[in-house]
């Protein structure tokens, strides 16, 4: 399938590939001098906060928006001037669910079936239903169906013209555990069929289920690699500290709390996320708390959440 | 675990898939359309009421018009006509004023909206044969009633006298009806409104609905996942205007339908003819429709912008006035506007017979017109979200 299509510039193995690329809304940069690849294959997870610029990215790679600055590759196509040829090869499922809420589940993929030129679009659709499991259910009305249906659908909606890569936008907002658990093993299923998947999302576990992720904040891409790079970049000492019934943590969360050395306290449940970006500076700030009677003090990897906690408030820093 | 993807990617069709992919959206729309319960009562509502309304409340003969009768005699002959009067179903002799003052204020006020005089020694004169003449003021500000109850009048006249044996028998009327139509002195006939009726309910229907369609894909979400798809703004368009193509040419249909078999409109032309400038005519609509819907940010908009469209379209087209009455200024608005064109069309060829030479000029007016519109709607159509 790879052989026809795009991707003449000798990295065929590099299925986005967009440098520097900036877009401003009335004059506010909402994107800013982002670059980044994508290997074909992989699951690439796009992290970051309500707002920091993950759907104008994507948005972008399929042609809907057009970059104010920078430029590149999608498919081995340019992102500017051959979107016609991007969308054919592309399935974008958009945040928002934007398939026709009046039309039946089989019109729908009908029509998609139709505009993207496939040959028996009714055999098409049909076999898609079966595809999604959503026999029984094809002559039912989009816009009826709950909303773990409608993103199956949504999903089955932007596979059904075999792409190559998916765009999918928050694939998972406000879907139950159990469906976010089907969706993310059908994804990696189409990613064992050489598909590529770019997903958005604001869910850590999520996150943890990419081949490779990117950390985006304030339209900037703060940081990419697989899970464990990222971790180990982010060179966060972190101590857990935990106690019963977590009496005492919060009273020692307020004291940690803006201390030099002390970059981030968060809590857990019973315990309490301490870290700081550089070890001595840490181990020196908790030392006289390290006795203190009811705690228990542990040394761990920080967790992600914690990588993009801290990340986050490094770029607020930066930018604001 | 299931897999998304088809075991073997779907063959492609070959080509740019102009024509699939209008026809994609065609379909779509269709679909639509027919669930869309309020919008389908509509097509059929629209032109049935309006028609029903306008037919019966203006086109047919008028009954019961309160008239005043002023006798300057008594004579057995202004007793007749008076009876006459009274026993049709036009007029309803409903004052029998004493002076001609009586009678302007009677009308002046509203209280009739007609008033017959018969003069002092009219049954003399009428044996004498010297033609008298009949007094006749009319409340023309509904040029309509008036006209047809005018009209109405010299039978009834004419009538009542021949059964009288005093009169001579005469194949002209022995006296003459002097009609004096206050307040509108120009009438409107009868069989324009009809024609008229079908241009001016298309020009409502098929702007609404095309006005719509792109807002509404935008109010809903559904215009991202349609510009991420390959398709084009040419293909969108046609596709969602040829939908209402049929729907309109039913609308047509249906009004004109009905105004032949109720309210006996002739159509002397060829309906061949009618149904292919009709049709260039609710293309046209569409067009514009769908240019407001490009323009306009949300429904409410397109729906403004359609009713601003629409108005001129019924003042200035000659459907409520004669075109030839307008000031210059407006008879050169009125020349941009789809209906004028539409109505001379409608007009010649249902009661004229016109041929598609005789109106060739129109014709092409509204061509353009539609090709402009179609120009400005695919320029205007944001391809992208920026």
């Amino acid at each position: 399938m790879s052989a026809q299509n795009g991707a003449q510039n000798g990295a065929q193995d590099i299925v986005i590939d967009v440098h520097h690329l900036t877009k401003k809304f009335d004059g506010r940069a909402v994107v800013r001098d982002l670059s980044m690849q994508v290997k074909r294959g992989t699951i690439y997870g796009f992290l970051g906060p309500n707002g920091s610029g993950k759907t104008t990215t994507i948005r972008m790679l399929c042609g809907l928006l057009t970059p104010d600055e920078g430029d590149g590759t999608c498919l081995g196509y340019d992102i500017r001037t051959e979107t016609d040829k991007i969308k054919n090869q592309v399935g974008y499922m958009t945040q928002r669910f934007s398939l026709y809420e009046d039309l039946s589940v089989r019109e729908n993929l009908e029509f998609i079936a139709r505009i993207y030129g496939i040959a028996k679009p009714a055999a098409a659709a049909r076999a898609a239903i079966e595809r999604l499991g959503l026999g029984g259910r094809e002559e039912q009305i989009a816009g009826e169906l709950s909303g773990g249906w409608k993103q199956r659908l949504a999903l089955g909606a932007c596979t059904l013209p075999s792409p190559q890569l998916l765009l999918l936008d928050e694939p998972t907002a406000g879907v139950d555990p159990k469906a976010r658990r089907e969706f993310w093993n059908e994804i990696h299923a189409l990613a064992a069929d050489g598909l590529t998947v770019l997903v958005s999302t604001h869910y850590m576990d999520e996150a943890e289920r990419c081949h490779e992720i990117a950390y985006i904040a304030y339209g900037e891409l703060l940081v990419h690699g697989t899970v464990e790079q990222v971790i180990e970049a982010s060179h966060l000492t972190t101590y857990i500290v935990s106690a019963e019934y977590g009496e005492g943590l919060s009273q020692l969360s307020a004291e940690l709390t803006g201390k030099p050395g002390v970059d981030m306290v968060a809590p857990f449940g019973t315990s309490l996320h301490v870290s700081g970006r550089e070890a001595g500076a840490l181990e020196a700030a908790i030392a006289p708390y390290r006795k203190r009677k009811g705690l228990a003090w542990k040394r761990s990897e920080p967790s992600l959440e914690d990588v993009f906690i801290d990340l986050m408030g490094n770029a607020r820093d930066n930018f604001q | 675990m299931t897999h998304l993807l088809p075991t073997q990617a779907p063959r492609r069709l070959p080509g740019d898939g102009f024509w699939r992919k209008t026809w994609a959206v065609l379909v779509k729309e269709f679909i639509q359309l027919k669930r869309d319960r309020v919008s389908f009562a509509m097509i059929i509502m629209i032109p049935l009421v309006q028609l029903m309304l306008f037919g019966y409340a203006i086109n047919t003969n008028p009954r019961h018009l309160p008239t005043a009768v002023l006798l300057q005699e008594r004579s057995d002959l202004a007793r007749s006509v008076l009876a006459a009067l009274r026993n049709t179903d036009y007029f309803k002799v409903t004052q029998l004023p004493r002076t001609e003052a009586e009678v302007d204020q009677l009308l002046a006020s509203g209280t009739v909206l007609f008033a017959i005089e018969i003069p002092a020694n009219f049954e003399r004169a009428v044996r004498r044969g010297d033609k008298p003449a009949i007094l006749v003021a009319a409340d023309a500000t509904d040029p309509v009633a008036a006209g047809s109850a005018l009209s109405a009048l010299s039978q009834v006249l004419q009538t009542a006298l021949s059964h009288d044996r005093d009169v001579p028998d005469s194949p002209v009327m022995p006296f003459e009806i002097r009609t004096h139509a206050r307040y509108n002195p120009a009438g409107v006939t009868q069989l324009n409104i009809v024609p008229g009726l079908v241009g001016t309910i298309l020009t409502m229907t098929m702007l609404i609905f095309t006005a719509l369609s792109v807002t509404r894909e935008i109010e809903r979400g559904t215009m991202e996942s349609l510009l991420a798809m390959p398709i084009t703004p040419v293909e969108i368009m046609l596709g969602k205007i040829a939908p209402y193509i049929m729907v309109g040419f039913v609308q047509a249909s249906l009004i004109i339908g009905i105004g032949v078999t109720l309210f006996g409109v002739p159509v002397v032309g060829n309906l061949g003819v009618l149904a292919a400038l009709s049709t260039l005519f609710i293309a046209t609509n569409l067009s514009i429709g769908y240019t407001f819907s490009t323009v306009a940010q949300n429904q409410l908009q397109a729906m403004q912008m359609s009713m601003m469209f629409f108005l001129p379209n019924i003042l200035l087209s000659g459907f409520l006035f004669p075109f030839s009455g307008m000031p210059t200024w407006a008879q050169y608005v009125g020349e941009a506007l789809p209906l004028t064109h539409y109505l001379r069309i409608v007009r010649s060829v249902m009661l004229k017979g016109s041929s598609v030479v005789d109106l060739r000029y129109d014709a092409v007016a509204l061509f353009v017109l539609m090709l402009v519109a179609m120009t400005i709607a695919v320029t205007r159509f944001r391809r992208t979200l920026d």
